[in-house]
This record gives structure tokens, C-alpha cells and sequence, in this order.
């Protein structure tokens, strides 16, 4: 009984709209954005807090009952999605002080920031298959404009690549939106729930919701959808990047989760297999991807795509444990990955070069940048007892239990592929001497680090705090994947809930 | 209606999936438009494109007298329109400055983005 849930859609909106007026004073504009990154990230955990406590939070806007206007919903897995996107919000807000160029604050860097971050938002509270498109798009806007914004060669290239293939993402979105309105006259996501399991057309029904898994997998870079993402994300600014590479794919695949898990529940099984297949490819195809890259943010970003994998395995298998691995694999993965690109810009910071040839000595030059690239990228690889690797054996364990033999093996493997992907940065940057030259020397950028190097700490303890205190997170997942396995309780709370 | 709709999209899905493969950017661009507009097309048809009565209600009642025409899947397309509108402005805007900058619109030579010639990059462009 409260309007947070709609509080934390309009509350970054409505500073991005102040942050307008102030972007000639990157120095204002940035204590702004901080501000305002800082009120979502505590609302989005009253938000959190309540729902845990109280069950599924449902605000109809407008007034109008539920399946003729907009529900947004806040249940256990929408709630700690925007609590996490809040965090890397805010995170990379303070990223930016020194790491965005004043020219890029002056054309709006900030308030494309929080709208981001709104649609982000949007799009894991909304229960109406339409207004989840919208946000897609808004997404897409100003996802757009942020990844542009520098406007050198690299950036107008993958911006051309992003852009084209996302384009084609959100008509095959809105063809299934079509199709599933033609079927059954509402775009309800609850309202759906029990009415596509009465359309009685099998063959249509699997069709749109192919139609849907190809949009989505698109926007969370699934196996053999994902070649937009490794030439896109490397030629962003860290803080932006880090945004993308922690949130952006993530929203594809949480559309996906509630897709297959709410609104053509009576269909899963059906998709199963099909997502098990993907899984295990994305998984393999990423992680050998990075295997032959030397870039560090190119590694990185072929990282994301078989770590991708691993949730959508989670998904496929769609038991309670499974589950709940997700979702611990989405909170881990969010955090992680974004303070490794956080990070891959320290490290160019201080070593002059993303490439892994041109780097060298950081473990002697600079302890403290080593230690916080050591925890992220070793939970990343699922070392214990950092985040990954609960997050690697809970989806292991499920999968144990479901006799899914061969994606368990792929599992397996691909963690070691990982463990190799981060020991080459490890022993190449950080290890190996540097290479001779000046280039190195030259490149080392003055300037206090301290906006950059904080919110990488903060996000390296959360890491490790996630792997020590496993048990509340957990806790909080496995009610997630509970509420999305027993859609009832969703559906009752729209279609009841009222307006308040 | 009910059967020259969905032949009509069907062609121009084909035309536009034709055009979108090119390799020229704007022959995509003017797939895309037309394959956007063969979605819309599709919500319509999806609405059961049939004559009706306008949805208006007489005075003094609370629910129509009649069977009446259904609204919704033409303010879903009004949405998609204005949606399409401003992205396609920004598809135009961002190929004209990529062509500025890359000097072509083939996608087959646009390479600046892949590994091998992005040179250790992060600083800003001009």
C-alpha cells in the first residue's frame, strides 16, 4: 500500500529533467546526479524492504482496475532488480566525475543517465506487456544517445551496429505484442497468465512466444544473437559501459524470465529444451570468444555473454533451486561485471593501454588497483568464497538435481575457461613486467582518482560481503524464484489489488 | 479486409527483410520503415479490422447499446508511430554521421568498432 513503486520510475526522471539546467557545471551537475542516485538507490530499498515484508505491491496507474490500465508490480525479483540497477546508477554516476569529458556532461550525460535508469526501472516493475515495450524503447533512446556521446570513429561504428540490430529486436517484440493481442484482446502480463492458456491454438502460441524469446535473447545477447554486444560495448567510457554491460543485457533476461515463467507459463515446458540448448552454447560460445581476445574490455565483454549462459540455464531448468540460482546469479553478475569495467578503466588509468601486450607491472605499481581487480574478477571466475562461486554452484547443484547431465559439464568447463580468461589479465597486467617504452609512462593520467577508485571499493566489499553472508541473499532469491514459480499470488495481487 | 491485411503484410515483411539485408545503410533504413509500418498494419489486423460503430456511449447509459468498434489497437499503433518516428529520426542522424565519419554506408566496410583497428581508444573524438 504505497506509491514506491512508481516513486522510483518518476523520482530519476524528474531529475534528469533538473539535471538539464545544470549541465554547464559538470561540477554541479555531478553532486546533482549523486543526489539523485542516491535517493532512488534508498527508495528502491524501501521499496525492497516492504515487499519482502508485505508481498507484491500492485499501483494501477491512472486508477483505472487492472487489466484496462497500466499495473506496475512490484514482486520479490522486480524489487531487488531495481535495487541493484540503483546501485550501478549511482555507482557509475560517481564514476563519471573525472571519467566523463565536460563537453559529454554539457550534452546531457547525466540526465540520459537517470532517464536510463528510469526505463531500467520501468521495465522490471511494469505488468502490461505494452508498457514493457515502451520502456524497451526509452531504454533504447537513451542507451543510444550515452553510447554515442564521445562521437569518435569506434563509437559511431558499434553505435551503428547497436542501433540496427536493437531496432530489429523491438519490431520482432512488437510482433509478438500484436499477435498475443489478436489471441487474446489484453496485454495484461496477470491477465495474459490465464488467458493464453485458454487460446486453443498450440502451433500460434509456441510461435509468438519464439517470436518473443528471439527479441529478448537479442537484448540479453543469447547465443547466436550476440555479435552486436563485443564490437558495442568495448568503445564505451568505463562508467558507461559499466551501466550497459551490468544492467542492459540483464533486462533481456529478466523480460525472458517473465515471459516464460508468468505469461506463457502453460507453455514452458514446451521452451525448455530450446532454452537449455541456448544456454549451453551462449555459455561455451562466450567464454572461448574471450579466450582468443587481448583487450581487456573485449574479454570482458565476451564474458558477459557466456555468463549470460549461465542465467539463462538457470531458466531452462525451472526448478525452485534453478531459480533461485538466477536470480543470485543476476544480483552477482550485476555487481561484478560493472565493477570490471569500472575497474578496466583504472587500469588504463594507470597502465595507459586497454590491451593486454601494452600492459604490465600494475601488481608492483599499483597494490591496491590489484586488490580490486583480484576480487571481482575471481568471483567472476567463481572462486570461493567471493559471490561467484555460490552463484556457479547453485546452478550446478540444480542442475545435478535435474539430471541435465551435459549442461552441468558445459557449466563446469566453461568456469575453468573463465578462471583462464582472468588469470591472462591477471598475469599479463598485473604480473608480467612491463613493456619497454615510453608509452606507458606517458599515459599515466594525473588527477585525484578518488571518485573513480570509491565506488569501485564499494562494489568490490559488496562482492565480498555477497560471498561471506550467502545465506540472506539467498534467502531473498529463493523467495523470488518461489514467487515466479507460483504466479497466483502475482495474479491475484494485479487483478484484485485495487489502487492502492 | 479480414484477408487483403495480412497478405499486405506479409509482402512488405518480405520486401523490407529484402531490403533490411543489404549491405547499404540506406537501403535498411527504408526497410525498416517499411517493415515497422507492416507491424502496425499487423496490430490492426490483429484487432479484427471489420466496420463497427464508433465506441461512443449515449447519454445516460454506462455501457454501449451495441456491439462497437475497438479503440485500443489503434492507440497502440498511434504509440508504436510516434515511438518509430523519433527513432527513425535518430537512425537518420546517427548513418549521416557515421558516413561523415567512416566516409561509407557499406556495413561490410565499416570496421571501425572491430578488434583489429581500434586503436587503445577512451579518448574523446573531435
Amino acid at each position: 500500500m504505497s506509491h514506491l513503486a512508481a516513486m522510483v520510475v518518476t523520482l530519476p526522471l524528474a531529475f534528469a529533467v533538473a539535471g538539464m539546467g545544470l549541465r554547464s557545471s559538470p561540477r554541479a551537475a555531478h553532486l546533482l546526479a549523486l543526489a539523485g542516485g542516491g535517493l532512488h538507490l534508498a527508495l528502491a530499498l524501501r521499496l525492497l524492504e516492504g515487499v519482502l515484508a508485505g508481498g507484491i505491491q500492485v499501483v494501477q496507474m491512472g486508477g483505472w482496475p487492472a487489466p484496462f490500465g497500466i499495473s506496475l508490480v512490484a514482486d520479490p525479483l522486480g524489487a531487488l532488480m531495481v535495487v541493484i540497477a540503483a546501485l550501478i546508477g549511482l555507482a557509475a554516476m560517481a564514476y563519471g566525475r573525472h571519467d566523463i569529458h565536460p563537453d559529454q556532461v554539457g550534452h546531457g550525460f547525466y540526465p540520459l543517465l537517470h532517464i536510463l535508469l528510469a526505463a531500467i526501472c520501468g521495465a522490471f516493475l511494469t505488468g502490461d506487456l505494452f508498457n514493457l515495450y515502451v520502456w524497451f524503447e526509452v531504454m533504447l533512446m537513451t542507451s543510444f544517445g550515452l553510447l554515442v556521446l564521445a562521437q569518435h570513429r569506434g563509437q559511431l561504428d558499434a553505435g551503428v551496429k547497436y542501433v540496427v540490430i536493437n531496432l530489429v529486436a523491438t519490431l520482432l517484440f512488437l510482433t509478438a505484442l500484436g499477435l498475443v493481442y489478436g489471441m487474446t484482446g489484453t496485454l495484461n502480463m496477470a491477465d495474459l497468465h490465464l488467458k493464453l492458456a485458454r487460446v486453443d491454438n498450440p502451433a500460434l502460441r509456441t510461435a509468438v512466444l519464439m517470436l518473443f524469446v528471439a527479441a529478448f535473447g537479442i537484448k540479453a545477447a543469447v547465443f547466436p544473437l550476440y555479435f552486436w554486444l563485443p564490437a558495442a560495448y568495448p568503445s564505451l567510457a568505463p562508467s558507461v559501459a559499466a551501466v550497459f554491460a551490468g544492467l542492459l543485457t540483464k533486462v533481456g533476461v529478466y523480460a525472458l524470465m517473465r515471459i516464460t515463467t508468468l505469461v506463457f507459463a502453460a507453455d514452458a515446458a514446451t521452451i525448455q529444451p530450446v532454452l537449455l540448448t541456448l544456454a549451453v552454447l551462449t555459455m561455451a560460445s562466450g567464454v572461448l570468444g574471450a579466450a582468443a581476445h587481448r583487450d581487456v574490455r573485449r574479454i570482458l565483454a565476451f564474458h558477459i555473454i557466456s555468463q549470460v549462459g549461465y542465467m539463462v540455464l538457470g531458466l531452462a531448468l525451472l526448478t525452485p533451486l534453478a531459480l533461485a540460482g538466477t536470480v543470485f546469479y543476476l544480483v552477482h553478475h550485476i555487481v561484478v561485471k560493472a565493477n570490471l569495467f569500472l575497474v578496466g578503466g583504472l587500469m588504463h588509468q594507470a597502465g595507459g593501454a586497454f590491451d593486454l601486450t601494452r600492459l604490465g607491472g600494475l601488481y608492483r605499481r599499483r597494490p591496491l588497483l590489484a586488490a580490486l581487480f583480484f576480487i571481482p574478477a575471481f568471483s567472476l571466475a567463481g572462486f570461493p568464497p567471493l559471490s561467484g562461486f555460490w552463484a556457479k554452484m547453485i546452478l550446478i547443484r540444480a542442475g545435478i538435481e535435474a539430471d541435465a547431465v551435459a549442461a552441468v559439464a558445459a557449466a563446469v568447463v566453461v568456469g575453468l575457461l573463465t578462471v583462464y580468461s582472468m588469470t591472462k589479465i591477471w598475469a599479463e597486467a598485473f604480473w608480467q613486467e612491463p613493456p619497454a617504452g615510453p608509452a606507458a609512462e606517458a599515459a599515466v593520467e594525473p588527477g585525484s582518482p578518488l571518485w573513480r577508485v570509491v565506488p569501485v571499493a564499494v562494489l568490490a566489499i559488496l562482492t565480498v560481503a555477497i560471498g561471506l553472508g550467502a545465506e540472506p541473499v539467498y534467502r531473498v532469491a529463493a523467495a523470488a524464484a518461489e514467487a515466479l514459480l507460483r504466479p497466483e499470488a502475482y495474479v491475484a495481487a494485479v487483478l484484485k489489488g485495487g489502487a492502492g | 479486409m479480414q484477408i487483403l491485411l495480412p497478405l499486405l503484410v506479409g509482402a512488405m515483411v518480405a520486401v523490407s527483410i529484402y531490403l533490411m539485408l543489404c549491405r547499404d545503410l540506406i537501403r535498411f533504413i527504408l526497410g525498416l520503415v517499411l517493415a515497422s509500418n507492416a507491424v502496425n498494419l499487423l496490430i490492426l489486423a490483429a484487432g479484427r479490422a471489420v466496420v463497427l460503430p464508433p465506441p461512443l456511449i449515449d447519454a445516460g447509459q454506462r455501457v454501449p447499446g451495441q456491439v462497437v468498434a475497438n479503440a485500443l489497437p489503434q492507440a497502440l499503433i498511434l504509440t508504436a508511430i510516434v515511438i518509430g518516428f523519433a527513432l527513425l529520426a535518430f537512425v537518420f542522424v546517427l548513418f549521416y554521421r557515421a558516413y561523415q565519419a567512416l566516409g561509407t554506408v557499406d556495413t561490410e566496410a565499416m570496421r571501425a568498432a572491430e578488434a583489429e583497428s581500434l586503436e587503445g581508444n577512451g579518448e574523446g573524438g573531435p
